[in-house]
């Protein structure tokens, strides 16, 4: 876990991906996880967007992490988050109207998105920038392939269409309860699940693992 | 955990000093980003005016001010109400670009609509804002054979939304699922023409002004006040 001794550049990237997936297996930012999904390319978005945010406050957060007094730390990693967010939803909105358009407030509401302020006290503020800098990409990655997961799931059965391209002819009756509210629901529901039983399974074989070794 | 304890000057220079280089790098992505932004929202704000104008090439803001309308000379004011006038080849004038607003299921919704030189026929609709339900109430933009509805669509004396099939001049029929929305759209758009019929100019007196081709005033995607607020009272 992140809490233990801090392993190398890659082995902080790749954790956030599966193993410790921000939505996955530690359930946060479940927010704009079940609100922005109900489409693959919304998903993606939310999520670079997200990922944005991310890598630029726990970079910020890491480089001040000597200079900011403990008692006031919340508050100031709230100021940089918040920067960050109202920066990147000016750039959005410069390079990509369309996309700020279907995200609406989702984007503004990135400052309270837990995953966010979660990384920069557990993990940004106790370690060094490069370690800071993996951590966040990784996390901010893992949260963009959930979100697509989730869009894709949902697009393909409310929307019969993948990144906006059709997938199945005229015939198709689509499933729109998926791309409204309760879908979202559903489908995250559905996808921890399975993440769950697939964290039980690895479980169950690194114990077998550790049983097999410790026999004589 | 980050740093010592701290005394309380150092607490609220801490945070002083956050703010100071947040509104910094707040005011500086603004600002750079404004132009772009701007631009942005004029290029929608053309392109929705040219799909609901067959044959428009450019178009002119167009302000009510002191009873009359008129090209708007300079950028407009916060309580200003305009139209925009559209133009096509050899500076013929195709018809008028209505701005409307008013509340639908959700939230409120936005739309443009043209009407015919005369003001007598809707000739094209755009939605530029709604958050109605996505697969039922986004149907007024998304489902092709409601939106075409609207170009051809006589006013007089009021457009009639219809469950099922309306053969008459005046009449919409509603989107099966999304009564609501698409009754919205149709008032919303009575309400702008009860607004701004009364004041359209002879379509004959309408010619570009001197201003170069294609310009807009930059508060342009501002929208000064949709007439959605007021149409309620159109007296």
């Amino acid at each position: 876990m992140s809490g233990g001794a801090p392993g190398g550049f890659g082995a902080e990237y790749v954790k956030g991906l599966v193993r410790e997936n921000p939505v996955f297996v530690q359930a946060l930012g479940l927010c704009p996880a079940l609100a922005v999904t109900n489409s693959a390319i919304n998903g993606l978005a939310m999520g670079v967007a997200a990922l944005a945010v991310l890598t630029g406050s726990s970079l910020m957060v890491s480089a001040l992490r000597r200079a900011i007094p403990a008692q006031v730390r919340i508050s100031t990693y709230i100021v940089i988050i918040a920067t960050f967010v109202t920066v990147a939803d000016f750039t959005l909105q410069a390079i990509a109207p369309d996309v700020h358009r279907e995200l609406g407030a989702f984007i503004a509401l990135i400052v309270v998105n837990c995953i966010i302020l979660g990384r920069a006290e557990a993990f940004a503020s106790r370690h060094p920038v490069p370690l800071a800098l993996a951590d966040a990409l990784g996390m901010g990655s893992g949260f963009t392939l959930a979100l697509v997961l989730i869009g894709a799931v949902r697009e393909v059965l409310g929307s019969g269409s993948i990144f906006g391209q059709p997938l199945f002819g005229a015939g198709f009756e689509p499933w729109v309860v998926m791309i409204l509210p309760p879908g979202g629901f559903l489908v995250v529901g559905a996808l921890l699940l399975l993440f769950a039983r697939f964290a039980e399974a690895r479980q169950r074989a690194a114990e077998r693992l550790a049983r097999g070794e410790g026999a004589p | 955990m980050s740093g010592a304890r701290a005394g309380g000057a150092r607490l609220v220079a801490t945070l002083a000093l956050a703010g100071l280089a947040s509104g910094l790098a707040i005011v500086s992505a603004y600002r750079l980003t404004l132009p772009r932004i701007q631009a942005n929202q004029a290029a929608a704000l053309e392109r929705a005016v040219f799909e609901v104008l067959p044959g428009a090439l450019r178009m002119e803001r167009w302000l009510f001010r002191d009873g009359r309308l008129a090209p708007a000379t300079g950028p407009a004011g916060a309580l200003d109400e305009s139209l925009f006038a559209a133009f096509g080849e050899q500076d013929r004038f195709v018809g008028w670009a209505v701005p409307a607003a008013g509340a639908g299921f959700q939230d409120t919704i936005k739309l443009l609509y043209g009407l015919d030189p005369a003001g007598a026929r809707v000739v094209g609709l755009a939605v530029l804002e709604s958050r109605e339900t996505p697969g039922l109430g986004d149907k007024i933009f998304k489902d092709a054979d409601f939106v075409a509805e609207f170009s051809g669509l006589a006013v007089e004396p009021t457009i009639e939304l219809i469950q099922g099939h309306g053969e008459g001049a005046n009449q919409v029929d509603a989107i099966t699922g999304a009564t609501i929305s698409s009754r919205a759209v149709v008032r919303i758009v009575n309400a702008g023409n009860a607004l701004w019929r009364p004041r359209l100019p002879d379509p004959a007196t309408v010619a570009p002004s001197a201003t170069p081709a294609g310009t807009v005033p930059p508060d342009v995607e501002r929208g000064g006040p949709v007439p959605g607020g007021r149409v309620g009272d159109p007296g």
